[in-house]
């Protein structure tokens, strides 16, 4: 996409006598802080608003609401303080890695967004391998916060450090073997080829495709809560053990690149989940406004970017509602029981395609019954405890 | 065999029901109204005014029904109340030439405002003391000599009365809590 639009830019002239790999170059790094600036950041830092904000709802509390209308300006008053903060490199550190280690996971977590499918059109890079190159990218996040535990030459970090190595790396295969599922559906690794091959009716997306791609979602959606190291998988920044783990050492700008990977991953993973098991972008064809390209474009992307936030706010409860579990426990979750039932959703997919490769229209409908007579029964389950405790109930989000 | 993979599926399914109520739970606790108090600018009412009537916050002094008896100078466990009562050999009247109370050491233990025989000594539901300076914070209710007041049967005087009224009635608070303690005693 990026490459055909640049070489219409050349072709216009706008480059002059540019070599053609100098025009390349700039455009991709304008394209790069086009994304970084105009989406990454703002979102990591909205996120860390957000979330305060819901936790505070689901704790009785109301969060923050002094910076700006109703506190929307607080992410970027944290930003600026924690960027104009001295930064403290420890004696003994490894000072070379040290100051490296938060660009390393900064560029794991960035690069995915390149594959990442915001609408038909809007993508940077439609990858053929796609879903394959964001895992391998977001993998790259381990490497910078082992070196991060290392190089601060603390027991803390180097503890959060290993224990980040150690989850990650576990569970990498429950997650890709899930990711597999779908691609056994798809044939295609490609993000927008998947997307293409779901519509925006609920029955034919991947989540309802059939029982095991059912259970493949939740499996991945745990997989990769636990790969962003999020709650209840937070072992590597336990702040009741281990201070904040790996960051322990960090402070000022160095602190604010991982804060914003840790916030930013939220997103990515939401972004993941919806591209293969919830429609991605699609939309139904609404007359007047999917007529124009640019309508049908924007949205697309607003449906995209709305179904990722469910996501993102479905991870902030979830870190409200479980505590943190053990090591053992985290280990015995992966290798004892997502292992083998993302295995079995392999197989099972796999004789699924093989009897209907198609699709079956039915048990498509079933599973699509069953997943909304699941939440409806959630909602059911949520008026129960309101009644039982006869609490005053505010929908208002403002404070 | 059998037994283990009940047991495994048991497991299985018991984590994914108990994360589902508890998802309910959080979800219903999402939407309840947030019991914050957004002290001290976003309230409905003064804080001050949701206090009950024996608070014990500042003390304040009401010149007007003081007699200079000294009482509370003598019940103050932290001597921070300071007195300067003196007759005045002419006008043969009770002068308060000085009335200071230090609310830095002050502990707000009410013992002042009990032996009080007007109730004007009594402590009111301000709570916000922070100053500068350990000087700001010493209270000089005398700014002038005055003459203490001097108790008649029956108060004629319709700019004091008012101000007896309400001295009396924190007294009869007190009686009245003490009166209920008794009865609780004795029952």
């Amino acid at each position: 996409m990026l490459q055909e639009f640049i070489d219409s830019l050349i072709a216009d002239g706008l480059f002059g006598g540019l070599p053609r790999d100098v025009a390349y170059l700039i455009g991709m790094l304008a394209a790069g802080a086009l994304v970084v600036f105009g989406f990454v950041l703002n979102v990591a830092g909205i996120t860390t608003f957000v979330e305060r904000r819901v936790w505070a709802r689901i704790q009785s509390r109301v969060g923050p609401n002094r910076v700006g209308p109703q506190g929307v300006l607080q992410w970027l008053a944290d930003g600026l303080k924690l960027l104009m903060k001295e930064e403290a490199i420890p004696f003994a550190a490894d000072a070379r890695l040290f100051k490296l280690a938060p660009f390393i996971v900064t560029i794991g977590f960035i690069t995915a967004f390149v594959a990442m499918p915001f609408s038909s059109a809007l993508i940077v890079a439609d990858l053929n391998l796609g879903i394959l190159y964001i895992t391998s990218m977001t993998s790259l996040v381990v490497v910078g916060i082992m070196v991060a535990g290392w190089a601060s030459n603390n027991k803390w970090s180097l503890i959060g450090g290993i224990r980040a190595a150690a989850q990650i790396v576990s569970y990498e295969i429950p997650a890709a073997l899930s990711i597999f599922t779908v691609i056994l559906i798809t044939g295609t690794l490609s993000m927008q080829s998947i997307i293409q091959q779901q519509s925006w009716l609920p029955w034919d997306w991947f989540i309802f495709h059939n029982p095991f791609t059912f259970i493949g979602f939740f499996v991945t959606f745990v997989a990769l809560l636990a790969e962003g190291n999020r709650t209840p998988f937070d072992l590597p920044e336990a702040e009741s053990e281990l201070v904040a783990g790996f960051v322990t050492e960090y402070s000022g700008a160095r602190y604010l690149f991982f804060f914003l990977v840790e916030w930013g991953n939220l997103y990515v993973i939401s972004a993941i989940l919806v591209t293969l098991f919830l429609g991605g972008w699609q939309v139904p064809m609404i007359p007047v406004i999917t007529d124009s390209a640019f309508g049908l474009n924007l949205l697309q992307a607003l449906t995209f970017v709305g179904k990722s936030y469910f996501g993102v706010i479905l991870i902030m409860w979830i870190r409200a509602t479980l505590p943190r579990i053990r090591v053992d426990q985290l280990m015995t979750t992966c290798w004892k029981y997502l292992l083998p039932i993302s295995f079995a959703n392999f197989m099972g997919t796999a004789l699924w395609v093989l009897i209907w490769p198609d699709g079956f229209l039915p048990a498509e409908l079933l599973m699509t019954a069953l997943g909304f007579g699941l939440v409806g029964y959630f909602f059911y389950r949520v008026a129960y405890h309101l009644r039982r405790s006869g609490a005053q109930i505010t929908l208002s989000p403002l404070s | 065999m059998a037994t283990v993979l009940n047991q495994y599926v048991r497991n299985v399914f018991d984590t994914a029901a108990a994360v589902f109520e508890g998802m309910a739970v959080t979800c219903s606790h999402f939407v309840r109204t947030p019991s914050t108090i957004q002290y001290p600018d976003r309230t409905d009412v003064r804080v001050q005014d949701t206090l009950p009537y024996r608070y014990r916050g500042i003390l304040e002094v009401d010149l007007e029904i003081c007699t200079g008896c000294l009482a509370c100078e003598r019940a103050c466990p932290i001597d921070c109340i300071v007195i300067d009562a003196k007759k005045d050999k002419a006008t043969k009247q009770m002068m308060l030439n000085r009335f200071d109370i230090d609310i830095a050491k002050c502990m707000y233990c009410g013992l002042c405002s009990e032996p009080c025989p007007t109730g004007s000594i009594h402590h009111t539901p301000e709570f916000e003391g922070a100053d500068y300076s350990l000087e700001s914070m010493l209270r000089r209710f005398v700014k002038e000599p005055v003459a203490a007041y001097k108790p008649k049967k029956v108060e004629d005087d319709p700019k004091i009365a008012p101000i007896l009224e309400r001295g009396m009635k924190y007294l009869d608070e007190f009686a009245a809590a003490g009166d209920e303690i008794e009865a609780e005693a004795e029952a």
